[in-house]
């Protein structure tokens, strides 16, 4: 069982008033909120051992150093890899795709070809787009059926032995569409094609184990699993990572500097050029810790429950348009109301105190695809209930009320 | 006082009876409703403003000694603001829409309902509209 009050009073932020509405925060896709575990982490940090770490001989240091590193165990357990050197901290999610997007150009020539689907986001397109200009690579595109789901068979015609690396997301920011990960992985290996899996949308969400899917790499955000900004993770296989040059130079990823030559150090500081968000890694593990504390299984349940009795009640609005009516979904909901513009409709939730995402959720080509100008998109976390997506509700019919 | 200036003052007058938010709302609504005058072969991608989370088309028309400004959003709250704008600055001189200062968008309270990029958005066709009155200027001689 979940200890709902337990977990509502974690997040002070829940009680912010907007327009003297209670705040409902339904943009968990875009940041999830921090619980308190996870702000006290970063205020103790500093107050209390606030350093550099890898480098001094002194007591901050070092526990700096070792909690910064525990925090790489942590998010090794967490996601089920088998070392410590497959977890590289990044910036992001963004900063993730564009590290392999950069460094995998040494194994790409002119005529090959990398793999996305029409329902990445721009993190998944730009990169690979930038990576395929450098290379003379082409990037090829999977379709997405009308119920927002990628269409394997496409997938299957487009895979071939000239695909090198293939970069899909687990779960979609704007359709919600849960991808069949481990089926997709199945079907790269015959053309020993590398999987990429962008997993911001998945990471908080379900239980994720990147050795069962047996993917080369994975790739999230700490900010969208209830952790600060500024922090995320690629995970890669250990193979793989030795293989590809370093992204970045600077302090920390180096062995032996000259202006001759530079040896570089060890999985995973090659990648980690500089100094990190030491404060944020440390927190993500208290971000881990909450999640796990509530078990991932059970959140997947709670959030399937409340995309259902939002179902439930959309499905009954003659007026309300889904985008994405995948039946393997995550708890997201896009749509639109007829006739009406989705700007219109998140200005007066906005005033009425609902928190949405308006626009095109940084997935335009998916948008076009389908002919929207936008969507309205309701995102769900551990905290929300179905009290809110009934206000929420409420506020919709009245806003459309409003505008139609 | 310049008539852009008396526009502004009988805008903040008319919204300052709505006591709250919805009303406002309501009003900005029936105004985005409306009927207004504007040619959809300017529908296009010269005419439309960067910066607003809805598409903005706007164009100028100059009558006399008087510009007329025409506008048309996809987004019905967008048209009722626009439809503000034009009340303010449709008809007047090129001259008094340059100098003019744009208080009553503060004074109505909208602005504060708008968030950063909504007011830049606005502050975009504001612009705009200034840069058509500078143009016409400067055609005049
Ligand atoms: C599927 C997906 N990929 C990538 C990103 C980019 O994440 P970030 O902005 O944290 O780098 C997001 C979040 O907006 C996302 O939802």
């Amino acid at each position: 069982m979940i200890d709902f009050e337990k977990i509502r009073s974690s997040f002070p932020i829940l009680d912010v008033k907007v327009n003297d509405n209670k705040l409902v925060y339904f943009d968990n896709a875009a940041t999830t909120q921090t619980p308190t575990q996870v702000t006290n982490s970063i205020r103790d940090y500093f107050n209390k051992q606030n350093s550099n770490i890898h480098r001094g001989v002194h007591h901050l240091s070092n526990i700096s150093t070792e909690d910064f590193e525990q925090s790489r165990k942590k998010v090794k357990e967490f996601i089920g890899a088998e070392k410590e050197e497959e977890i590289v901290f990044t910036k992001g999610t963004t900063d993730s795709i564009n590290l392999v997007a950069t460094s995998f150009q040494k194994f790409l020539k002119s005529g090959d070809e990398i793999l996305i689907s029409e329902m990445e986001h721009h993190s998944n397109i730009v990169p690979w787009q930038l990576c395929a200009e450098k290379t003379g690579a082409k990037l090829k595109v999977v379709s997405v059926t009308k119920e927002g789901e990628i269409d394997i068979d496409h997938l299957e015609k487009l895979l071939n032995k000239k695909t090198k690396i293939l970069s899909i997301t687990h779960i979609s920011n704007t359709l919600g569409t849960i991808n069949p990960i481990t089926e997709i992985t199945k079907l790269a290996r015959k053309f020993d094609t590398k999987v990429f899996i962008d997993g911001a949308q998945a990471i908080a969400h379900q239980k994720v184990n990147v050795t069962e899917l047996d993917v080369d790499f994975y790739c999230f955000s700490a900010h969208k699993l209830y952790g600060p900004t500024g922090v995320g993770i690629l995970y890669g296989k250990e193979e793989i990572l030795e293989k590809l040059p370093p992204y970045q130079g600077g302090g920390e990823m180096i062995e032996m500097v000259t202006f001759e030559k530079t040896t570089y150090a060890k999985l995973p500081s090659k990648f980690e050029a500089g100094t990190p968000n030491i404060s944020g890694v440390i927190a993500l593990s208290k971000a881990i810790e909450f999640i796990e504390d509530i078990n991932l299984g059970l959140i997947f349940e709670y959030e399937a429950m409340l995309l259902n009795h939002y179902n439930e009640k959309s499905n009954k609005l003659e007026y309300y348009e889904p985008f994405g009516t995948s039946l393997n979904k995550s708890a997201i909901a896009s749509f639109n109301l007829k006739k009406v513009h989705h700007y219109d409709i998140g200005v007066l939730l906005d005033n009425m105190g609902v928190a949405v995402r308006t626009g095109h959720h940084c997935t335009q080509p998916l948008h076009k695809k389908f002919n929207l100008a936008g969507t309205i998109r309701a995102s769900f976390g551990i905290y929300n209930t179905k009290n809110e997506i009934d206000y929420f509700f409420d506020c919709l019919s009245r806003a459309y009320k409003m505008l139609y | 006082m310049t008539s852009v200036e008396k526009v502004q003052n009988e805008i903040v007058e008319e919204l300052s009876l709505f006591s709250d938010w919805i009303e406002k709302y309501e009003y900005l609504i029936e105004l985005g409703k409306d009927e207004i005058d504007f040619n959809k072969k300017f529908m296009k991608d010269e005419f439309l403003i960067n910066g607003c989370q809805s598409k903005v088309w706007l164009y100028a028309k100059q009558k006399n000694s008087k510009i007329t400004f025409h506008a048309y959003s996809d987004a019905i709250m967008t048209k009722g603001i626009i439809a503000l704008l034009i009340k303010v600055f449709s008809n007047q001189s090129p001259d008094d829409i340059i100098n003019s200062k744009l208080e009553f968008i503060d004074k109505i309270g909208l602005k504060s309902h708008l968030s950063a990029t909504r007011a830049n958005g606005l502050m975009s066709m504001i612009k705009q509209i200034k840069i058509y009155a500078i143009g016409f200027k400067e055609k005049n001689g």
